[in-house]
């Protein structure tokens, strides 16, 4: 590793260090958004980790969350909180790897209506489920308070960054970027496409799960609608396409506004949400194309050019 | 004994779309060091022949070997890795990419495999030997066209293949540029690589190719050195039609 690198990985360190005071200032509202801008966070990362290189729009995030949910709400009484975490890391994987080796044949719009298709299917199927027994719902009932959800989110951030920062520096990194460039071509140089891209769905899959796993307690109260809620996923898309997905911090600085626009609109107009999104979208084609960090990466361009040190 | 050489073997290859059999029993072997031509009016089959031996398409019928292995119906991907790469008809880099990244595509999950520090400096070795070194860190749209060339060439050598396919490299050309392509063919020709081309231009066929195998309509109508093909009047008659014959 070069110097630069361990430069980057002590900021970010730092940085998450200060993010995890937050909860010292005892102001229940500020934790409250920050467990929101942490779990945007992690599920906008996670999810630009297979989306941003491959440009494969997966709006299936919520049903990976929500699977994640249901495994804390099913188990919460039989199995220890700790040990749930794990496991909905692998049922989040576990499906995301069968929807891979189905779907990830399929190009462009396809994937994109199948994927949203199949959290509207899983969450159809857990209504269901729940009616032959007799339910409605889930009581998630723990002692988890919003601070501890909120450092756990972060920590699970942390972890999401680390993988991050290694795919970037991987040969499954490099794959993944030939795929999104030329899928043909990729396939020319000897790259296995399939399981390159199964391999990042099942990580991001596999995140979205244990954020809903964490986020389950929150709730108190759980049924399919909330837990598989496809608002989520449009969420989570125009909040990584917000900030870019070019680079590993991208999503963050999308989630941040977003979230707090998000906030200040649903307190005061909470009819208006859906308009915030479709704003978001037109800005992001139209004036924000790659982003934030593609508006970074412009500037940055246009100063080298003009040959002041960037 | 002849069969002991042979890189590439195409026994009985097919390809039908439909009712079309736009590759029609092809059979010829490609030894070692030889550089193949492949060469026949437009739509003969020739680019299909090509993709059958990349892996592009599935052959309908027929066996294709590479060194005593099948490669028959493999994905690309695994042909690629037992050493076959290509160059398309049509250019295709990878856009966003520096002029490096591209090679180091092919450096890194090709034939023989390399990463990191050692997978970089093979890619800028062989920019150095089709001459965009100084390039490097340039971008695809930087690049006037036989630099995009170069650089697709440079990407399908990084993997060290044991056979590299090109698909009409030398299509579209100015002379100059023309004359700059054949030498670099020439190059490769010296250092006793083994070569499939496809190709139009019958200067290059003639100064590269050691035999030519030439088609029409699906079909192996002739085999031998260049001289002797394009004097063959079955040949003239496909190219010209029967009056010129």
């Amino acid at each position: 590793m070069r110097r630069k690198d361990w430069q980057t990985l002590g900021f970010a360190a730092l940085l998450l260090l200060v993010a995890a005071l937050l909860p010292l200032t005892g102001d229940g509202y500020l934790i409250s958004l920050g467990v929101s801008i942490a779990m945007y966070t992690v599920l906008a990362t996670s999810w630009a980790l297979f989306s941003g290189p491959t440009h494969y729009i997966s709006l299936a995030t919520a049903a990976f969350f929500g699977v994640g949910s249901y495994v804390t709400g099913s188990w919460i009484e039989i199995i220890p909180y700790w040990a749930l975490l794990p496991i909905a890391a692998v049922a989040g994987g576990v499906l995301a790897a069968l929807v891979g080796l189905a779907t990830l044949r399929l190009s462009g719009v396809y994937f994109v209506i199948f994927s949203l298709g199949l959290a509207e299917m899983i969450r159809q199927v857990v209504t269901w489920y729940q009616n032959q027994t007799g339910h409605k719902g889930t009581y998630v009932l723990t002692d988890m308070t919003d601070s501890g959800i909120y450092w756990q989110l972060l920590g699970l951030a942390g972890l999401v960054y680390l993988a991050g920062w290694a795919i970037g520096r991987s040969r499954l990194g490099f794959a993944l970027r030939i795929i999104g460039e030329d899928e043909d071509v990729a396939r020319h140089v000897g790259i296995n496409t399939a399981l390159s891209k199964v391999a990042l769905f099942v990580v991001s899959g596999a995140v979205a799960a244990v954020v809903g796993a964490i986020i389950a307690p929150r709730y108190v109260y759980i049924e399919p609608a909330i837990a598989f809620a496809p608002m989520l996923s449009f969420q989570v898309v125009i909040m990584a396409l917000l900030g870019g997905t070019g680079r590993l911090w991208g999503p963050l600085v999308g989630v941040v506004p977003f979230t707090l626009l998000w906030e200040v609109i649903s307190a005061s107009f909470p009819n208006q949400t859906t308009l915030l999104l479709g704003l978001s979208f037109l800005v992001i084609v139209y004036l924000l194309p790659g982003g934030f960090v593609g508006l970074y990466d412009r500037l940055r361009a246009r100063r080298a050019l003009r040959g002041v040190p960037a | 004994m002849r069969t002991a050489t042979n890189v590439i073997s195409l026994r009985g290859a097919t390809k039908q779309f439909g009712g079309l059999v736009a590759v029609d029993n092809m059979d010829f072997d490609v030894t070692e060091h030889e550089v193949k031509g492949l060469i026949g009016p437009n739509g003969s089959g020739k680019s299909t022949t090509l993709n059958l031996i990349s892996g592009a398409l599935t052959p309908s019928d027929g066996e294709i070997v590479l060194r005593g292995t099948p490669i028959t119906g493999l994905p690309a991907k695994d042909i690629a890795r037992l050493g076959v790469s290509r160059t398309f008809q049509l250019v295709r880099l990878l856009p966003s990419m520096t002029v490096l990244e591209n090679v180091m595509a092919g450096a890194v999950f090709g034939h023989r495999r390399r990463w990191g520090r050692a997978a970089e400096q093979h890619a800028m070795a062989i920019l150095e030997k089709v001459g965009m070194a100084r390039q490097a860190r340039a971008h695809f749209s930087q690049l006037t066209y036989i630099d995009t060339k170069r650089v697709e060439l440079a990407r399908a050598l990084a993997g060290e293949p044991e056979v590299l396919l090109l698909d009409e490299w030398l299509a579209g050309l100015n002379p100059t540029e023309l004359q700059a392509g054949i030498e670099l063919i020439h190059a490769l020709r010296d250092e006793g690589r083994t070569i499939i081309l496809v190709e139009h231009v019958m200067d290059a066929i003639r100064s590269l190719c050691d035999s030519c195998v030439v088609m029409s309509s699906g079909k192996k109508i002739a085999e031998g050195t260049p001289e002797e093909v394009l004097s063959d009047p079955d040949v003239v008659r496909a190219y010209l039609g029967d009056e010129d014959a």
